[in-house]
């Protein structure tokens, strides 16, 4: 099939970037990603420079690919990554729109990578239990209710990959944060230090500069791993009941 | 010969004794110590986040945005401990002796002895940190079973345990960066190793944001950079996952060990076109219920290539299911390397079943009606209709396999439901890698491996669920302490400047073969010699090798090598965000590496684990190993004009007894 | 008081205010609109002329009545504060807007709060400023002398662009509501799986419903007049 592509090349954090158009051939068969590949080795066959993406698996899991197709990120396909949505689902002839994530605390690298650091940055801020090496208990020293350690998996499924942000006009990450911290304080394990958790990882998620959550809900359509806003519910219902219940 | 430093005494007590008797740094002396870490995937991230609870000063390098990217996330079945939590006769010993044998007896039993015995406490660890592993109503941790053992050992969370697991060191990790314990270098790629006085002291980095070249110090620098199973382009490795860091090391003067074992993977979503960038692999457990066939004859199998027949058409009786025919014993359960050579077999002889002719079908059908029957029997309908059965069982399947069933419409196209799922063996993992010691160290001072970078647990073949064993094994059990046994040695050593002559000259020789790379200025991408080279060592060192093709392959690699020194084209500049010059850098090294990994198997003169050689078989074609003159680790030392030499390490068995594997 | 602080500007504790102050002007929407219905009553506005006098003259009232207008307003000034920093994390747009991830109303709640806060000013300029100002008519109830609100109303709503400002301004509130009313519960972290569902329900006929209450007075009015 043949494609047009719009896709956007920025030289640069500081450069402007704008939207170019490219023809490529692709294949049915082809992930999203080999479909870039392709036209990257055209662009390097005729010494021009190749669009630069993230991408590493290939199995949707690292959460390294980020693109905005058409205007979602990681595309059409509901619970899919970029790298897992296949050219079957255009058909010849489409023009399909290709950008970074847009949020301003994920700063374009190039082209289409943006610099995600910030979400490592609220992880540091508590993201965590804290326990060393060596002073765990045994493993089924405290049992864990089957559904509640299910839910505390579905939260945990997260590959951080910036879609929430990128889906949400206010480039909020509270599905991001939400969803570390519903799964640790549905664990027991992680119950000890919710309080304090909830308090920094939100202080450090304000501070990256992302926005406010305003209850859109297009994070959790655009989520790859499809996380639910029950969790933000927590994070609020959590935060607030720290935050007046806490001696400081 | 190499010295393994092994501790003396009974192989139970070894580690605890040798634990026990160690040298220590005190705390205050560890504040000054500084540790380099390479690699922020299981191994990498338990290493740094345990050295910087101990107090170290950890400084850690990944290439990724972001540590937790690492490839060890796309691990999907389990991890394995000897736990025995199911009451079924599991221990160390079996763990110890399962491990061995899978490995084809080809490692080292005291590390791998060492190896279970620490297996309990990383769920133990894990659990503490908040893994959401799978558990029982009674909410009791759960197992399941792999291939090739008969207890139910592995832990899993659903069919992402490597996530789970990684996000979990990930966060310990990301504690220690927080307090300041560790410092955390993103998008930063090692270029080369620094040895000052014969002892590594530090690495050259590239920014890969800015092109910068940096030189990073310290006291020693611990690798753990996976393996290096893109060799063959084709693999479920991730794009970027690389052999640079250890190829740098063995050019400073560590030793390429076994690098011939190589595991491939049975059950793979196959190639679809000249454009496959990667691989999928799908889970081992769907061999618990799908029977893996081929048509009986070539006629047959001809009309599905060409898309005159789909498996539907084919009758029962016209199916060859060639595991369950050829291993009765273990029918489509057979362990890894014996399902993929099958299936090779198979389509060596024209019998595939996709366009190009390379898959055979994993097929459900049987065990759908089957489940179908008996989910009918429990909901007590009686005489179901066909489509009731057929409902009923694919629901059950659904699930069990649920979430795998999704991804493979996903990637195919095709439902796996109604036709037979097509797979292919796909280069997985690498069971060669760095030579280490006992201590985890390589025969270069101060410079340590873990993890799949290195060679020492699994032998020639490793069994399912142990890759993130030995990963977490080695971050947060061993190099905590026999890091120390380098470091006490150290504590009078100041810190390591970067500005010495060794340094310098470590940078400038990254600078200029970066240059040279930039100025060939050719007409090739850097991907196109990467497939051509992927292509060379399938065809030649993978599934099956022999003398003859071994030794065309060299000169075809060689040849190649000097092609890509001559015709390569790297688009952009050095000195900014550049992946065609990150790729060209680990591409340069993988065309070094694939000649000693074909060196290593035309040394290897017997059929083990994941190294096949045809010209050692059994009268019924099944793998023939040479015990005799090949137990031993061949560890090679690199040469420029192609004189590798190999080091030995004579590997003993003195708790396990040497036997034919056999599944029939 | 540092607490306090940290937590009403932290960017929870920013919404936490929204969703209070969102949540208390619904239930005022419910009282006003009780009191308004009463203009639709056949007894020549006594009633309601009665209750104008009432809500103007109680020194409670009244009091009330100031709280409410500073939580209109702090609820309409911290809206569109919010609105701009969230404008600025965002960054730029995209090219390309996507459909189906998120309700139109959801995405722009400032501009139709904005529409809201301009159709209150209208709406207090015709009939709240009209009150203070003294310069309505007088009408006598068994003896005691009442402004002619009623009869303001009556004026107003005879003409069909005031209705028609009306319309939209409902309209808007109606939209403002089906986002905000279970947005405010999600905010402060109301959501059960089993509550949910009702919470919303409840929601979604809140917001239709009330602003169709209102807006049967001036079609009404307008109506029995033209």
């Amino acid at each position: 099939m043949k494609l047009k592509l719009q896709v956007w090349r920025q030289k640069n954090k500081n450069a402007k970037g704008s939207l170019k158009l490219y023809n490529v051939e692709a294949d049915e068969h082809m992930s999203f990603l080999e479909m870039l590949d392709v036209l990257n080795e055209q662009l390097i066959s005729d010494k021009s420079d190749p669009i630069a993406f993230d991408h590493d698996c290939r199995e949707g899991i690292c959460g390294s690919c980020s693109l905005v197709i058409d205007g979602r990120p990681h595309g059409p396909q509901q619970g899919t990554t970029t790298c897992q949505l296949h050219m079957r689902h255009y058909k010849d002839g489409d023009t399909i729109t290709i950008e970074p994530y847009r949020a301003k605390a994920f700063p374009i690298v190039k082209d289409l990578v943006t610099q995600r650091t910030a979400y490592d940055k609220i992880i540091q801020a508590g993201g965590y239990v804290s326990v060393n090496t060596g002073q765990a208990v045994d493993g089924n020293a405290i049992p864990i209710e089957g559904g509640i350690a299910a839910k505390a998996f579905d939260a945990a499924t997260c590959i951080g990959c910036g879609a929430c942000a990128a889906a949400c006009p206010n480039g909020s990450a509270m599905l991001f944060t939400s969803a570390k911290i519903a799964h640790l304080s549905l664990l027991p394990q992680g119950q000890i230090e919710h309080k304090s958790r909830v308090r920094k990882m939100v202080a450090q998620m304000d501070k990256e500069g992302f926005g406010m959550c305003s209850n859109v809900g297009a994070c959790e359509v655009d989520c790859p791993k499809e996380i639910s806003t029950d969790n933000i519910a927590r994070l609020n219902r959590e935060y607030l009941s720290a935050s007046l219940g806490a001696e400081d | 010969m190499l010295n393994s430093n092994v501790p003396p005494g009974e192989l139970s007590t070894k580690w605890t004794e040798y634990r026990s008797k160690m040298n220590l740094v005190a705390p205050g002396n560890k504040r000054r110590l500084e540790v380099i870490v390479v690699g922020t995937g299981l191994a990498g991230a338990s290493a740094a986040a345990t050295l910087g609870e101990l107090g170290y000063n950890v400084k850690c390098f990944c290439f990724h945005d972001s540590p937790r990217r690492a490839h060890s996330i796309a691990a999907q079945g389990g991890i394995n401990a000897a736990k025995n939590y199911q009451n079924d006769g599991d221990s160390i010993y079996r763990l110890f002796y399962d491990t061995i044998k899978g490995g084809d007896y080809r490692s080292r039993e005291s590390n791998v002895h060492r190896l279970a015995e620490v297996s309990t406490e990383i769920i133990d660890q894990c659990v503490a940190q908040g893994v959401p592993f799978a558990r029982e109503y009674g909410g009791l941790l759960a197992n399941r079973s792999f291939g090739g053992v008969q207890v139910s050992r592995t832990f899993y969370a659903r069919g992402q345990t490597g996530q789970q697991l990684l996000l979990g060191a990930y966060q310990s990790l990301s504690r220690q960066i927080a307090n300041g314990n560790v410092k955390m270098y993103n998008r930063h790629e090692m270029l080369d190793l620094v040895k000052v006085d014969g002892k590594a002291r530090g690495i050259i980095t590239r920014n890969l944001l800015t092109g910068e070249i940096d030189r990073h110090a310290a006291h020693c620098v611990v690798m753990a950079t996976g393996g290096y199973g893109n060799v063959y382009y084709l693999s479920t490795n991730a794009m970027g996952s690389n052999v640079s860091a250890g190829w740098r090391a063995v050019r400073r003067g560590a030793l390429m060990a076994n690098p011939c074992y190589v595991q491939i993977h049975p059950t793979c979503i196959p190639v679809s076109g000249e454009y496959q960038s990667k691989l999928t692999l799908m889970s081992e457990s769907l061999r618990n219920d799908g029977r893996v066939w081929v048509p009986k004859s070539i006629e047959d199998a001809k009309a599905i290539q060409e898309g005159k027949k789909t498996g539907l058409d084919i009758a029962e009786e016209d199916r060859d299911y060639y595991l369950e025919r050829r291993y009765p014993a273990f029918g489509n359960l057979v362990p890894r390397d014996v399902a993929s050579r099958a299936a090779k077999v198979a389509c060596d002889e024209g019998k595939g079943v996709s366009k190009t002719g390379l898959a055979v079908y994993l097929d459900f059908a049987a065990a759908i009606q089957r489940y179908g029957k008996s989910e009918a029997l429990t909901q007590g309908i009686d005489n179901p209709s066909a489509s009731a059965i057929l409902k009923l069982g694919e629901d059950v399947v659904r699930k069990k396999y649920g979430n795998l069933f999704q991804m493979y419409e996903k990637i195919t196209g095709e439902n796996p439901y109604k036709m037979p799922m097509k797979i292919f063996p796909a280069v997985h993992y690498t069971m060669g890698g760095i030579w280490v010691d006992y201590n985890l160290e390589t025969n270069v001072p101060g410079l340590f491996a873990l993890g799949e970078a290195n060679f020492s647990d699994h032998g020639a073949n490793r069994l399912g669920a142990s890759a993130l064993m030995q990963g977490l094994a080695d971050g947060y059990f061993v190099i905590p302490y026999t890091i120390g046994q380098f470091l006490s040695k150290e504590i009078r050593t100041p810190n390591i400047s970067p500005d010495s002559a060794e340094f310098e000259q470590a940078e400038q020789d990254v600078r200029d073969r970066l240059a040279k790379l930039k100025a060939i200025n050719g007409n090739q991408s850097v991907e196109s010699f990467h497939r051509k080279l992927g292509k060379i060592i399938w065809e030649y060192c993978g599934m099956s090798r022999s003398e003859a093709g071994l030794n065309k392959a060299i000169g075809l690699v060689r040849d190649l090598r000097k092609e890509f020194y001559s015709d390569v084209y790297i688009p952009g500049e050095l000195d900014e965000y550049n992946p065609e010059l990150e790729k060209a850098t680990r591409v340069a090294d993988f065309l070094e590496m694939g000649e000693i990994m074909i060196v290593d198997a035309l040394n290897r003169n017997e059929s083990c684990g994941g190294h096949f050689r045809e010209e050692y078989t059994s009268e019924e074609g099944e793998a023939k190993r040479n015990d005799a003159d090949y137990t031993y680790v061949a560890a090679w030392e690199w040469d420029d004009d192609g004189n590798h030499k190999m080091h030995r390490e004579d590997l003993e068995f003195k708790n396990v007894e040497l036997k034919t594997r056999s599944y029939k | 008081m540092r607490w306090i602080i940290n937590l009403l500007t932290s960017s929870i504790g920013l919404k936490l205010v929204m969703s209070l102050t969102g949540l208390f002007l619904c239930t005022f929407l419910l009282a006003h609109l009780a009191g308004n219905l009463q203009l639709l009553y056949n007894d020549g506005g006594e009633a309601f002329n009665l209750y104008a006098k009432f809500m103007t003259g109680n020194p409670l009232i009244k009091f009330i009545s100031y709280g409410l207008y500073t939580l209109i307003l702090l609820h309409a000034v911290q809206g569109l504060v919010l609105a701009s920093i969230n404008k600025k994390s965002k960054g730029s747009k995209y090219a390309v807007s996507a459909k189906g991830n998120g309700s139109w109303a959801s995405k722009n709640m400032a501009l139709l709060g904005t529409l809201i806060l301009f159709f209150l000013l209208i709406h207090m300029g015709d009939f709240w400023w009209a009150m203070k100002r003294n310069n309505l008519e007088y009408v006598t109830y068994d003896g005691v002398e009442v402004k002619n609100l009623y009869k303001k109303v009556q004026i107003s709503f005879k003409e069909w662009y005031i209705v028609l400002a009306y319309m939209v301004g409902l309209f808007a509130l109606a939209l403002h509501l089906l986002h905000g009313f279970s947005s405010a519960f999600q905010t402060l972290g109301l959501r059960h799986k089993k509550y949910t569902p009702i919470i919303k329900g409840i929601g979604y006929i809140f917001s239709i419903l009330i602003p169709i209450a209102f807006a049967i007075i001036p079609i009404a009015i307008f109506f029995s007049q033209n």
